[in-house]
């Protein structure tokens, strides 16, 4: 029984200290100031990995959802007589729910576990400490750009990811099933927010994009520098940042629209 | 013979005194008042059986561990009580060789040597350019430039590392096993390297390792390690005469002896009879 | 050369973010109340709004000039009062302007329909935070189908 209770805290400890070091971790390398000459290049090449490499699987996976959203939207909202609701239901579900968080799930498992793996093997193969041997403190050289990239690049994909998606349901409910075109546009301009809707979908993303990405990182960052501990890493990234988002997803949606 | 040691003592770089340390929480001690010293502009060894914590010093000079007790001090700082910045400061003037190289996997070469020049030093690129291939010439790499690490053979990766490691001239390098895993020849380069550029940069070098054929070859002063802390010291040929059956072992590679051949157990027949459940 | 190629295809990937910001922006939101622009208020008390809630649009004609901002019950018989926030560019109502709570098709939503009244010398315009006195509630299923019961006795 006293095991018991010394392992709950263990495990308390253990856990209280990891979020310590991960708030650590990210505010040193998020305070300082910028050096825009060196970190500029820097950000463009994660820029590049962790965004531009995304973009495909963002935009096939938008458009496959905005397709489904069209086909079971039209195939309840035909019985009421209400399919020129076709349009503000698939542009709310992708702008309110779906576009940040679908966007944020494919984040996690497409870059973020990359992130991880990356850093993990940076630190297993001795990069990170040769580094701060060299005098470059390793948090600004590779975890802030990383972090950054990560920051900015999601909200960008979550908007793509909404308005394929919106073109998806665009293409299934008028072009293939006959919904008024006209309606299709109208209904939805008359439902549909820049500052409720769009917007708080941006802010969405962006509050994902910050947990994925701080995630990734610190699991990258404190992962055990072997084969098996980076593969352990990378998989608890992808568990531990989908909760996240879909656990953040309720508290957002309840401050939003509740 | 003793006049040697005493001004090796009086000058030198790196000072260690009264070492503890101990991994996670104390659950593994490593260092028990260890203390060394480490001659300026000599190449000191550091020697020991696996396991016994070599690399884990070369991170205590560098400061990326904290020892619990004891101090380190790099050419009189304490590196483990200066502020951040200047402790950043101070490891421009070191640099350390890693066991694996430690490359940067996404650069060319090239790229790898620039790296602490254009981070640090405010030079422009044509300068940056003639003192990169210098670096290579100079550990024979300057045809292998543009190629990525994961192109290089062991070998290759460990001085194109060496390259990196001196590139900016620092007073002290740190070499981790330099020798481990390499085929003969590029064990000879090694060895010729470290000599020869210790000589000509007036660099001071500490070399850990355990092949100890090749380092007594070119080391000036050696230190043994075994049970957390130093059991014996001197010159090599200091060393080869000596009569400590520690010493004896170690240098010989004898099986058994004071480092036992079997890791700690209970007796083989308490564990094949199973006396606790007699 | 590389680092161009990277630059250039992150430049491409934030311009599309921007063009699917625009599309979300212009095509699938709507543009014709922006609600941040410049707005006033007018209020108008009711016996009883219906499905009304906020954020329901404000009609002239089916052209909508603004939106339901707000609803409270207000004074000691609780009457509901629901605030209005209308766009500038519509600042030209008197007060013979009367309001209802309207629902637009057999399942829709609810919406207020402003009529504007007549215009002469003796009648003032409503200004910022104006009430309208000459309201109609919502119709309301039970109360329609007790009448038309009601009336049907009588005949």
């Amino acid at each position: 029984m006293l095991n018991r209770v010394a392992a709950l805290g263990k495990a308390t400890l253990d856990s209280v200290a990891g979020a310590g070091a991960a708030f650590f971790m990210l505010m040193r390398a998020l305070v300082g100031k910028p050096q825009l000459r060196k970190s500029w290049p820097l950000l463009m090449q994660q820029m590049y990995s962790v965004g531009v490499l995304s973009l495909l699987i963002i935009v096939v996976s938008g458009l496959f959802i905005g397709m489904v959203l069209g086909l079971q939207g039209y195939t309840i909202l035909v019985d009421f007589g209400a399919e020129q609701s076709l349009g503000p239901m698939v542009a709310l579900s992708l702008l309110r729910e779906l576009g940040p968080v679908v966007t944020a799930l494919l984040f996690a498992g497409r870059a973020g576990s990359a992130l991880t793996a990356e850093i993990g093997l940076m630190k297993a193969t001795e990069q990170l400490s040769s580094l701060e041997m060299m005098g470059v403190d390793p948090l600004r050289r590779v975890i802030s750009p990383r972090f950054w990239a990560g920051f900015y690049s999601m909200p960008i994909l979550a908007l793509v990811f909404s308005a394929v998606g919106i073109y998806g349901g665009y293409l299934v409910g008028v072009r293939w099933l006959g919904v008024d075109d006209g309606a299709f546009w109208s209904v939805m301009q008359s439902n549909v927010e820049w500052g409720q809707d769009i917007l708080n979908g941006v802010i969405k993303s962006l509050v994902f994009a910050f947990v994925v990405t701080w995630i990734a990182l610190h699991k990258g960052y404190q992962c055990t520098p072997t084969s098996v501990g980076i593969s352990r890493a990378t998989t608890s990234t992808v568990v531990t940042a989908s909760l996240a988002v879909l656990g953040l997803d309720f508290v957002l949606t309840a401050l939003m629209f509740g | 013979m003793r006049q040697v040691e005493n001004s090796a003592l009086d000058d030198a770089l790196v000072v260690i005194d009264n070492l503890h340390f101990a991994h996670s929480f104390g659950a593994h001690q490593v260092y028990q008042n260890l203390s060394m010293r480490v001659p300026r502009g000599k190449i000191t060894a550091v020697m020991g059986p696996s396991g016994i914590g070599k690399t884990t010093l070369l991170r205590l000079i560098g400061a990326q561990l904290y020892p619990q007790q004891g101090s380190i001090e790099f050419a009189g700082h304490n590196v483990h009580q200066l502020n951040r910045r200047d402790l950043y400061e101070l490891r421009k003037r070191m640099s350390m060789l890693f066991q694996s190289g430690a490359l940067f996997t996404d650069m060319t070469v090239y790229d790898n040597i620039a790296f602490p020049l254009r981070e640090h030093s405010q030079l422009p690129e044509e300068i940056i350019d003639t003192i990169v291939k210098m670096k290579l010439e100079a550990v024979g790499l300057r045809g292998a430039r543009d190629l990525m690490p994961a192109e290089l053979s062991g070998g290759m990766a460990r001085r194109a590392a060496l390259a990196r490691a001196i590139a900016l001239d620092p007073e002290l390098i740190l070499y981790d096993e330099p020798f481990a895993g390499q085929d003969p020849i590029s064990m000879g380069v090694i060895v010729k390297l470290i000599k020869e550029l210790n000589e000509s940069l007036g660099l001071t070098s500490i070399v850990v390792t355990h092949d100890i054929a090749e380092v007594m070859t070119i080391a000036d002063y050696v230190y043994i390690l075994a049970d957390k802390q130093v059991v014996g010291h001197g010159t090599p040929a200091q060393l080869k005469q000596s009569d400590d059956p520690l010493i004896h072992q170690f240098l010989h590679g004898e099986a058994d002896g004071p480092v036992p051949f079997h890791y700690k157990a209970a007796t083989l027949e308490d564990d094949l009879l199973g006396s606790d459940h007699a | 050369m590389e680092s161009r190629n990277t630059q250039l295809a992150v430049g491409l990937f934030v311009i599309i973010g921007i063009l699917a910001l625009l599309f979300l922006g212009l095509k699938a939101a709507n543009t014709n109340v922006l609600t941040n622009g410049e707005t006033y208020k007018l209020f108008a008390k009711f016996d009883n709004i219906g499905g009304l809630k906020e954020r329901s649009p404000v009609k002239v004609g089916g052209v909508v000039v603004g939106r339901v901002s707000k609803i409270s019950l207000v004074g000691d018989y609780y009457e509901p009062l629901v605030e209005m926030t209308i766009s500038k560019e519509y600042n030209e109502f008197s007060d013979t302007t009367s309001v209802s709570i309207l629902t637009s098709g057999l399942l829709g939503e609810q919406y207020i329909g402003l009529n504007p009244g007549f215009i002469d010398d003796t009648v003032e315009m409503l200004e910022d935070g104006d009430y309208i006195y000459d309201t109609k509630s919502a119709l309301v299923l039970e109360d329609l189908i007790g009448q038309f019961l009601f009336g049907q006795g009588n005949d």
